[in-house]
Parts: C-alpha cells; structure tokens; sequence
C-alpha cells in the first residue's frame, strides 16, 4: 500500500533521513521504533507531505507522493496524528471532529457516530473546548479528528508521549480496533514493547537508517532490540 | 430631581454632536481595524500597507467617478480595492512565508511605502476632491443636532458587518478553517486545508471592509491625498491593539472608545488644542501596552502545559 525506497531528507542542515525503506502492506500495523532524533517524526511528516525530501520515492498503491501538497495526500485518504496531540485548543470537541473530515462534502453524522463509537468519552464530552480535556483525552480526539477524514491509511507519531500507563493501555487497545475495522496503520514509538505487541511488522531506525526489521514477534525477541529498546539485559 | 433632568438633557444636547462624530468615527475605524486584527491573527503579521490600500481605495474612487455614476464606480472600486489587497499578499507576503517575522514586516512597510509613492506619481501629489455620493452626503437632524446621513448610518453598517463577519466564522467551513490556520498551521495543512486559500481570503475580507471604511470615511472627511491613509490607519491599528490584537470584537469596540474619546477631546478643548485630540490616541496605545499587553479581549490561551 505504502512504499517508501531510499528515502533522504536534510532537516536545518543535518541529514535527519539517510536511507530509509519500508513496506507498509494493506491492513496491517507496521511500527517504526527508535531512539529521539533518530528520524522517525520527519519520515512521517514527509509522506504526509510537511517536508519535502532530498531524494528517494514515496509510492502510494503506486502512485508517487512527493511534490504533492498535503492536501492532495489528505484526499488520497492518508491521515497523521501529529506528535502532541496538535488538538485545536479553543474548539470545541465536536467542531475538532468536524474540521477533521475538511475535505469531504457528504453527510458526517454516521462518521461521528463511529467516533463516539470508538471514544465514549468524546461523546459526553462533545461541547467541552478542546483545550480543557485531559491528556489522554486530547489524544482520544486526535484519533478520532483523524478518523473523521475516512483515512485508508492512518500514521501515528508517538501516541502514547506524557500518558499514563491505564491511558497507554486504552490507546494501543484502540489502534488495533481501528486496524480491524479495516483501516491500515504505521505507527512511530518510542513505547517499543507496546508498539511491537500489536505491530504485524516492525522496523528499527537509528540515526536516519533502517537498522534491522522484521515482524512484531521476531523483534521482541531480539537481543539487540532487547537491550536498547525494552530496557532488558542479556541473560 | 427636574432640574437634574433638564441640567442632564442640557449636557446631553451640547456634547451630541460630538458623539455622533465619534460614534461614525468609531466605525471607520473598526472597519479598517478589522482588516489588521485579522490578517495579525493568521499571520502574526502587522499589515502597514493596509491603511494605504484605504487611500488607494479613496483615490480608485475618485478617478472611476469621473467617468462612472456612482451607483456602478461603488462596486468597480470594491471589487479593485479586493483585486489590491490579494495580489498585494500574493506578491509581498506569500514568497515569505518560512521567511523570519522581520522579514515580512519589513516588506509590509515596503509596500506601504510603494503604495503612497505611486499614488504621488499617478495624482502628482495634489489633493483631490472625494466625489459626493448621494442620500449619503444629504444632512439630517439627530434630535438637535444637525449632521450627515453617513455620520447615522456608519455605526449601524459597521455592527452589520460585523455581525455578519462573525456569523462567517463561527459557522461556515472557511471560517472554521480561519480559526484553525490562525492557531496551529501545521496541523491544518493535516486536515486538508489549503493554507495559502485561508489567507488569502483573509485579506480579502480585510480588504473589502477597507473599501466600505473608506467610502463612510471619504463622505466625512472629503480630501483625498496620498498620505490621507496613515492616519486612520495608525487610529485603527491603535484600536486593533487596544482591544486585544487578533481579536475582532476588540478591534470594533476599540475602535469605537477611540473614535468617541477623540471627538469629545476634540469638542471639549475646542480650537487650536482640537489637534492635540491624536496625542489622546497614541498616549492611550503607551498606556495600553504598558499596563495591558494583550489589551481588552487579548488571547487568551487555553493550552495546557
């Protein structure tokens, strides 16, 4: 669905991506792990388009991304949860919603209904200005302001950042929800344990390369990925 | 307790002048505030072209009445006036957008400066007489006082508009889309927004409210000439930031305190000291900024730490 072959992108003078290339195939979670700075944000900002890369190819279903604008990509149905959640403050939940589903024209009730659906808690708080929910709200609302564009794909950039651990549970809880109602999913981490739980394939990125790979499972047990990632030492 | 009364109705009578003066003056000046408050509120850009576009607006009138009836030169030098503002952002504002802040202020005071001279060199600097547009330019008496229909008709079309403006950004799409850009661009460029369309129609609306502004304004004060700009412009940036920059409702009722404390300074000193009624408005922008940064209605921020 996603390819993404020998990405590059020089970020404020330094080569944030140097070689990346990953598979994103349809219906599936695919996570990206690694260390802060090691390029996972700007991956993802470049196949949404915010930053434009120095060379390599982003294909969609075939069809390239790069020197799209976001809006284009938006349509083609590829949505990012930004890093922080990016909720506007001084709407409300529902008006968060709605601007998320910007582009289309059809009759939203069903949609917001599926979102509340999904998110209890972002029904009974629908007329709260965003700004004033907690955190793990906040995040709920990025989701389902996400979801609202009826994304085929949808990217997220380190969800469980500054959350509680019940709250963490909930959000890794939803994201396969959403990857089993049909919606394929590539996930930035630095929770690694979390992430690679749910991912079907997971990539490890380290200073702007793709270092190792392979499915959710393989990786958990990997010494390497053990010991830099999960906090565990050799036994 | 009737002496009182009449004392009352005595004051009333002999300062309403005054504030029907103010009360018209207050609403050309929001109309034009309207314009900064909003393009600082997408932008965090001060706009000093846009009290120069009001002249050019004054003197596109002046010309296009020479040779059109009024009813038809109205809507041509709306329409040019919008035409001035859009390609002024598209020319100076757009090419720097990841520019630092300075860099854009910088080219807003080139423009304004650009505009002011071409009108120099196009008008060879003489003052013009604005046209007389009819009904408008007709006297009418406010209970004792004698004035011009525009004078009643200004603060009434000024709340219209406003009303209308905010009607636009509570509840069409463009308006939430407004609201969104003018807090986070990044993440509107995520919901498909296209950023550089909100803008522009940013400047369009501030633009086309310029226009208005300078048809009430130019049936007052009937002289047109290539720095008449600045000073209503300075008066509605002063309103702008006394309400609280990036607000709209600031900048009206802003521009209103302005405009009636000005004409009442004005009526009270009386004579030579009548001009010393600007330094009213520029002490208060001193005061403001020194004792309220943000002004009457300044953002508030509802983000959480």
């Amino acid at each position: 669905m996603l390819k993404i072959e020998n990405l590059k992108v020089n970020y404020g003078g330094i080569q944030a991506v140097r070689e990346v290339s990953l598979d994103v195939p349809d219906g599936k979670i695919v996570t990206l792990i690694g260390a802060n700075g090691a390029g996972k944000s700007t991956t993802l900002r470049s196949v949404a388009g915010l930053v434009t890369p120095a060379g390599g190819s982003i294909k969609y279903n075939g069809t390239e991304l790069i020197g799209r604008s976001t809006d284009a990509i938006v349509k083609q149905g590829i949505t990012l949860v930004p890093e922080g959640r990016r909720v506007f403050p001084d709407m409300t939940v529902l008006e968060n919603l709605r601007i998320g589903a910007y582009l289309r024209k059809d009759d939203l009730s069903k949609d917001i209904e599926w979102v509340y659906s999904l998110f209890p808690r972002l029904k009974e708080r629908h007329w709260q200005l965003a700004g004033t929910l907690s955190g793990g709200e906040q995040q709920m609302l990025a989701v389902g302001r996400a979801l609202m564009s009826r994304p085929k794909l949808i990217m997220m950039d380190e969800p469980s950042l500054g959350l509680a651990p019940l709250v963490i549970k909930g959000i890794f809880e939803i994201i396969r929800e959403i990857n089993r109602q049909g919606v394929t999913v590539l996930l930035i981490e630095q929770n690694a344990n979390q992430a690679l739980k749910i991912a079907d394939y997971g990539y490890v990125l380290e200073t702007g390369r793709i270092t190792m790979e392979g499915s959710g499972k393989e990786l958990l047990e990997n010494e390497k990925v053990r010991e830099a990632y999960l906090g565990k030492s050799k036994k | 307790m009737e002496i009182f009364i009449q004392n009352f109705m005595d004051i009333f009578e002999k300062y309403l002048p005054a504030l029907l003066a103010g009360v018209s003056a207050g609403g050309q000046y929001a109309l034009i505030a309207i314009g900064y408050t909003m393009v600082y509120g997408i932008l965090r850009l001060i706009n000093f072209a846009h009290g120069d576009i009001f002249m050019v607006a004054g003197f596109m009138m002046v010309y296009l009445s020479a040779s059109l009836p009024w009813y038809i030169a109205l809507p041509v030098v709306t329409i040019l006036t919008v035409l001035l503002g859009y390609l002024v952002e598209r020319a100076a504002y757009k090419p720097l957008r990841s520019a630092p802040r300075m860099s854009i202020m910088i080219s807003a005071i080139g423009v304004s400066y650009l505009l002011q001279n071409a009108a120099w060199y196009l008008t060879g600097g003489l003052p013009k007489q604005y046209p007389v547009i009819p009904f408008i330019t007709e006297s009418v008496d406010v209970l004792t006082a004698s004035t011009k229909i525009v004078t009643v008709i200004t603060p009434f079309l000024t709340i219209a508009l406003v009303i209308i403006l905010s009607l636009i950004i509570k509840y069409t799409k463009i308006g939430m889309a407004m609201r969104a850009v003018s807090k986070d661009f990044e993440t509107s460029r995520l919901m498909g927004i296209k950023i550089d369309t909100v803008i522009s129609m940013t400047f369009i609306i501030g633009t086309f409210l310029a226009a208005v502004g300078s048809f009430l304004y130019f049936s007052n004060y009937t002289t047109v000439t290539p720095v008449v700009g600045a000073m209503p412009g300075l008066k509605a940036f002063v309103a702008a930031v006394f309400g609280g920059i990036g607000s709209i409702p600031g900048a009206v009722v802003g521009a209103f305190i302005i405009g009636i404390c000005e004409n009442l300074i004005k009526f009270v000193a009386g004579g030579a000291y009548a001009t010393f009624s600007d330094a009213f408005t520029f002490a208060l922008l001193i005061i403001i900024l020194v004792a309220k940064p943000t002004g009457l209605f300044g953002e508030k921020t509802t983000d959480k730490v």
